[in-house]
């Protein structure tokens, strides 16, 4: 059962590793206007490409991330703020183009929830923590038992004919004989 | 009994993970239902000279229905609208990004199962449309108004469960 959890945890913890992501370059950039380009990429990294879902809009070279970069850089040359632009997008394609969504009733679970588990984890560990705490000290060792113990270590070196200490219930000491 | 729960844990997850499997990730609900349908103007294809604009069908109830000539699902959707759909509501299509100009002697050819196809050559139409694939479909009423958005080919059966109630809503 032990190499059951530590199985299970392995797993878990598979899971939670990240993917490597690969490098984060902007896909075909447009040379004309630096400075806007610089502000499409510093927009287009938290946007999904609704295509290819798991992309980012700066990143993809999906034909329709291609036209939506070019609406996006349109809507800027018209003199739209960066807020502007993705509450366009928003309406059109909806929270799921962000990467970062908003805190609203909907989200909250997914905001919420890496607290939630935490709580949670935070109040086994303490749980755990208590009840080991709380757990009897071992019984204290009787002398007898000390003594019996000694005599077991140093039985090697006692020479033949030596009488054991007799104590009642405990294992009894080999007798020299059967060496 | 505390030593299973690892196992439950796991078994849950693995519950979540198979049921991940059977969801459309291209579903994703739209925000432009219930909102008025973007406005355009575009070449009607085909009839050299002519526009279509929504503006021109208000006060009727009509279907958008976004293509492309090198869309084999659309094309298949096609022959559902020509047989099946008949005349129970004006189509409109959307051509979709039809770089090649196959789609006028397409619809010539097979038949157009629109009342009116527009040209929209660069996707900046689709794009207010929120589109991501093709086809998909819009059911807009009276008003103008975006009632529903279809993702993926109208079967004979989305089109009995989807469509047609709403439509005959829509329409009395």
């Amino acid at each position: 059962m032990r190499s059951g959890i530590r199985i299970a945890a392995a797993l878990l913890w598979l899971l939670a590793l990240p993917l490597p992501l690969s490098a984060s370059q902007p896909a075909l950039p447009n040379a004309d206007d630096p400075v806007l380009e610089a502000r499409l990429n510093a927009l287009a990294v938290d946007l999904r490409c609704v295509v290819c879902q798991n992309e980012s809009l700066a990143e993809s070279r999906a034909s329709l991330a291609l036209d939506l970069r070019e609406e996006i850089r349109e809507m800027m040359r018209d003199g739209l703020t960066d807020e502007e632009v993705v509450e366009s997008l928003v309406a059109r394609y909806g929270d799921f183009v962000l990467y970062r969504p908003p805190v609203k009733p909907l989200t909250y679970a997914l905001w919420g929830g890496p607290f939630v588990f935490l709580l949670i984890g935070i109040g086994v560990a303490a749980a755990t923590l208590h009840r080991r705490r709380s757990m009897p000290e071992s019984e204290s060792i009787s002398p007898e038992a000390l003594r019996q113990a000694a005599w077991l270590l140093q039985s090697n070196d006692v020479s033949p004919g030596a009488q054991a200490p007799e104590t009642p219930g405990g294992p009894r000491p080999p007798s020299s004989q059967e060496r | 009994m505390r030593r299973w729960i690892p196992l439950f844990v796991v078994a849950a997850l693995g519950v979540f993970l198979y049921l991940g499997l059977y969801l459309n990730p291209k579903e994703v609900p739209s925000p432009l239902v219930g909102q008025p349908a973007p406005d355009f103007s575009l070449p009607v294809v085909g009839r050299p000279g002519e526009t279509f604009s929504p503006t021109d069908v208000r006060g009727e109830v009509w279907l958008l229905n976004i293509w492309a000539p090198w869309c084999s699902i659309c094309l298949k959707e096609h022959r559902v609208f020509r047989e099946l759909i008949g005349d129970e509501v004006p189509i409109y299509g959307l051509t979709w990004k039809d770089l090649d100009r196959e789609a006028a002697p397409m619809l010539a050819r097979n038949g157009s199962p629109y009342v009116k196809a527009v040209d929209d050559i660069d996707g900046r139409v689709a794009i207010r449309y929120g589109v991501t694939v093709t086809p998909e479909t819009f059911v807009i009423d009276r008003h103008g108004v975006i009632r529903m958005k279809h993702v993926g080919p109208i079967t004979p059966r989305v089109w009995d469960e989807r469509f047609r109630p709403l439509l005959r809503e829509l329409q009395t």
